[in-house]
């Protein structure tokens, strides 16, 4: 039998180099999704953050038909870049509600007088407790909830104008 | 990935300029308890700047992160059962300390794997010498 230990350490060689090309060819992915896709939304209630406009919780977001639920805030950079594609939807008719996190009354105002308003409802989560309880890592990020308050997707991070036509088809999917 | 390099950005950019929530930097009263909560903070990720601990992170979500960790251990829950609630959020992903499952057994046994094989080289080459 001849000594195949002079070609281990090659094959050992080889075989680092195909993780590590692996790795290059196919980087890992770096978002932290919620666990909750496919699972009813937890409890919560959040106060109102603007007068005017209701606050919101498990039971108003139930029982309403198909919709967004918007993670954002008025300190965030890429909200500002992802408020025309949610106006774009709200005006295809998609209900969209919001989360604003570590937010002031004023701020928020000031953010949606210069970006626009998408939102039916706003609930005011100073301290992240319901961003973290939905799986949430950032804003923003933004939820599609069916009629029967479960979490259908979560979509990481700013929607883009090319994202509007797939998002529309998801939320008329669950009509 | 450039969508979370941009919010990455942004959140290191306006991370400073919010408030925390009041847990977050201060102590629970009760020292066991606190240290309850430190070691479980020690354990934990932060998801916004993934390669460090809520205890270690300046971010303000790793903040909000903290005070939820001792509020929980203030109103007395285990600290077992705050990362469970924690896993079920956000995977195991969350969670410095892996369960031993079918994605985890490599990094479990490979310490062992790697020892063995160093055993039987050492004694291959003692015995030569001998």
């Amino acid at each position: 039998m001849k000594r195949p230990l002079p070609w281990l350490p090659l094959i050992g060689f080889l075989v680092l180099l195909a993780v590590v090309a692996a790795g290059l060819f196919r980087p890992a992915d770096r978002v932290v999704h919620s666990q909750l896709v496919g699972k009813p939304l937890p409890d919560f209630t959040l106060q109102p953050l603007i007068p005017g406009r209701p606050g919101l919780s498990r039971a108003t977001l139930t029982g309403q038909g198909p919709r967004l639920l918007n993670v954002f805030a008025s300190w965030c950079i890429p909200c500002i870049a992802e408020a025309p594609q949610l106006l774009r939807l709200k005006a295809a008719g998609v209900p969209i509600d919001a989360i604003a996190i570590r937010d002031t009354a004023v701020d928020v105002r000031r953010f949606l007088e210069r970006n626009g308003d998408p939102y039916q409802r706003i609930g005011d989560d100073r301290d992240s407790a319901v961003q973290l309880s939905l799986g949430s890592s950032g804003v923003p990020e933004t939820f599609l909830i069916d009629g029967q308050g479960r979490v259908v997707r979560q979509y990481v991070g700013d929607i883009r104008p090319d994202d509007v036509d797939g998002l529309i088809a998801d939320w008329k999917a669950l009509k | 990935m450039r969508r979370l390099a941009a919010a990455l950005l942004a959140l290191s950019l306006t991370a400073q300029t919010q408030v925390p929530a009041a847990l977050a930097d201060t102590q629970l009263a009760d020292p066991t308890r606190e240290a309850e909560a430190r070691a479980l903070m020690e354990t934990l990720r932060c998801v916004v700047c993934q390669g460090q601990s809520i205890a270690d992170s300046d971010a303000t979500m790793a903040g909000d992160m903290r005070a939820l960790v001792r509020d929980r251990i203030r109103r007395g829950e285990r600290p077992a059962a705050i990362r469970a609630w924690l896993i079920g959020r956000y995977g195991d992903y969350i969670s410095y300390d892996p369960p031993l499952s079918p994605v985890t057994w490599p990094l479990w046994l490979a310490p062992i794997a790697l020892l063995a094989i160093g055993a039987w080289l050492a004694r291959g080459s003692f015995r030569r010498r001998r």
